[in-house]
């Protein structure tokens, strides 16, 4: 069985090899500052107990004011899985490549610079994968397809609710996602009626 | 020789009266049957020798994940179909164990037993049409093929039986299963089984053995466990090298910890390995099969949930080994209807991270073995 590895206790044998690379730490994860990613994950990488050395997924999320690039790291002989982030700047994202200590990263890293517009640093063949040189824009960003701000990608509610998390008809009522009405019910996060 | 030639084309031919030597670029594809689906391998040749290859894709590019945003969480269930469209079953339940371990939920135990008995048969059909293609690729025109699609049928008939689909299921719900089983399913499941092992020898004593299969597979496209393992390899292509990572062993899900079956894994990681490593993990799922069919428990076959999936502000990593290796779904939500950002593992994708080193050097001949042992389906590359 995978195990989740114990984050507190690496952080602190990481924050000794490479002061200053741990931002954060949450159970089984740990959130490292990107001007010693490389050197901290090559010491997770490294580690005989760590052991990190399978680059199982290489994504990003869009967290409006900042990227989060998200990578699960593998240990094949102890068997644990350790979640990484890092952040990255909304107006100008560049983040160290991982091409060198992991070759999986080649593919994922360029899905993520086509798909949400990361650059990442001394990637040796960074260019778009799905979609066109020249295609505008970045799809996966929040921000795609020019919506303002306060309209959120994703559905208010399920149809059939009642109140402020109601489908709206077509046509008649704010547009799904908008400000919800004064003194209507907020979406309560986990909550379902 | 133009200045756009990469590196280590030879000139040659020069004195016997012909032209310089010019590299040739060759397009395989998109529309290639060698490729299995719309898959461009862009390849510079210095005669038959491959050079450089590169790959084009986004041809199947459906923008899923970004769709899967607008869509509620039991909604986006279909699009995973459609991500592998070979293996459904298996998109379907690593989706929905995503979404189980972000809400914390668990499904009933008939329904733990029914999805490993659609995912192993899932395996079977998957690794069917990837051994059958690649016997295709290897020369041997369609017989091999057309023999593993009797096989694959059955298993079809199957699902539709159940679900009333073939291809695309959408079979798995968020804690459960979307219907019971028929009760003609088992007694067609104990002929099927009764039949596989059987087709099994057939098709060992006429493939295993075929000199024209091992002069074609045998040391094409090597790569070994320490490069497999760094450019995260997953799957029957990591097994092949040596490695014993099977995520129904390592990391088990659903009950799979209960049954006995081995991880079989290659000794030199060449394409004929991966062949092997995908017959003999069809006899493992007969195996599994065979301790699950009389011990599938009783009970409910979905969880109660109710009807407006809101899971809590957080995110989730799942992942099942499906039959192209690990398929991981990372979902987070930020308390809303819908995920906040859905993204998919795929395994053929990452696999295809090692194509380019497996194939310089060899012929293009081999580059096409090469492609058909990795076994991709362009619908999950793309997505």
């Amino acid at each position: 069985m995978t195990t989740i590895l114990d984050a507190a206790a690496l952080a602190d044998r990481l924050g000794a090899a490479c002061p200053g690379a741990v931002a954060a730490v949450a159970p089984g994860e740990l959130r490292l500052r990107r001007e010693q990613l490389i050197d901290a994950v090559r010491f997770l990488r490294d580690d005989p107990e760590a052991d990190l050395v399978f680059l199982s997924g290489l994504t990003a999320v869009d967290r409006e004011t900042h990227f989060d690039v998200v990578m699960h790291l593998q240990s094949l002989d102890h068997n644990h899985l350790l979640t990484v982030k890092v952040e990255a700047d909304h107006d100008d994202p560049v983040v160290p490549s991982l091409t060198a200590l992991y070759r999986g990263a080649h593919l994922q890293e360029r899905e993520v610079f086509d798909l949400m517009g990361i650059r990442f640093e001394g990637h040796p063949d960074l260019r778009r994968m799905f979609l066109w040189d020249g295609f505008p824009g970045y799809p996966l960003r929040k921000d795609f397809l020019g919506m303002p701000g306060q309209l959120k990608a994703g559905l208010p509610g399920f149809p059939h609710e009642s109140g402020d998390n109601a489908w709206p008809v077509p046509g008649t009522g704010p547009r799904p996602g908008a400000a919800p009405a004064p003194g209507g019910a907020p979406i309560v996060p986990g909550g379902s009626p | 020789m133009t200045s756009g030639t990469p590196a280590g084309v030879t000139q040659g031919a020069a004195e016997g009266g012909f032209g310089p030597n010019e590299p040739v670029v060759v397009n395989l594809g998109p529309q290639h049957p060698s490729t299995h689906g719309v898959f461009r391998l862009k390849a510079t040749l210095d005669g038959e020798r491959v050079v450089d290859a590169d790959m084009i894709i986004g041809y199947l590019h459906r923008s899923m994940e970004k769709l899967a945003e607008e869509r509620t969480f039991t909604q986006n269930i279909p699009f995973t179909d459609r991500i592998d469209y070979l293996a459904a079953m298996s998109n379907n339940l690593a989706y929905c164990l995503a979404v189980e371990k972000l809400c914390g939920i668990e499904a009933p135990p008939r329904a733990q037993a029914i999805r490993i008995l659609f995912a192993e048969l899932q395996r079977l059909a998957s690794h069917a049409m990837a051994n059958g293609t690649f016997a295709n690729d290897c020369g041997a025109w369609q017989t091999p093929l057309f023999h593993m699609f009797r096989e694959r049928e059955r298993i079809l008939d199957m699902f539709e039986m159940t679900c009333g689909a073939r291809l695309t299921t959408n079979y798995m719900r968020i804690g459960g299963v979307a219907f019971d089983l028929p009760p003609e399913l088992l007694p067609a499941l104990r002929s099927f089984l009764d039949d596989l092992p059987g087709k099994i020898e057939e098709y060992r004593d006429l493939l295993l053995g075929n000199e024209i299969l091992l002069a074609r597979s045998r040391d094409v496209g090597v790569i070994d466990a320490e490069g497999a393992v760094n450019a995260s390899l997953a799957g029957p292509v990591l097994r092949a090298t040596g490695v014993p990572w099977d995520l129904r062993k390592a990391d088990p899900y659903c009950g799979y910890e209960a049954f006995d079956f081995d991880i079989p894994v290659g000794r030199n990681g060449d394409c004929y390995d991966r062949f092997l490593v995908r017959m003999e993990e069809v006899r493992q799922s007969v195996h599994i099969l065979e301790q699950l069919i009389d011990n599938i428990p009783g009970g409910a076959w979905l969880a109660e949930l109710p009807l407006h999936l809101r899971p809590p502000e957080g995110e989730a990593y799942a992942r099942v080994e499906s039959p192209r290796g690990e398929l991981g779904f990372y979902v987070v939500s930020d308390g809303g209807p819908t995920p906040y950002r859905f993204h998919c593992r795929a395994p053929s994708l990452i696999n295809l991270t090692a194509l380019r080193e497996m194939t310089i050097g060899g012929t293009l001949a081999d580059a096409i073995v090469t492609l058909g042992s990795i076994d991709i389906v362009v619908g999950e590359i793309d997505r």
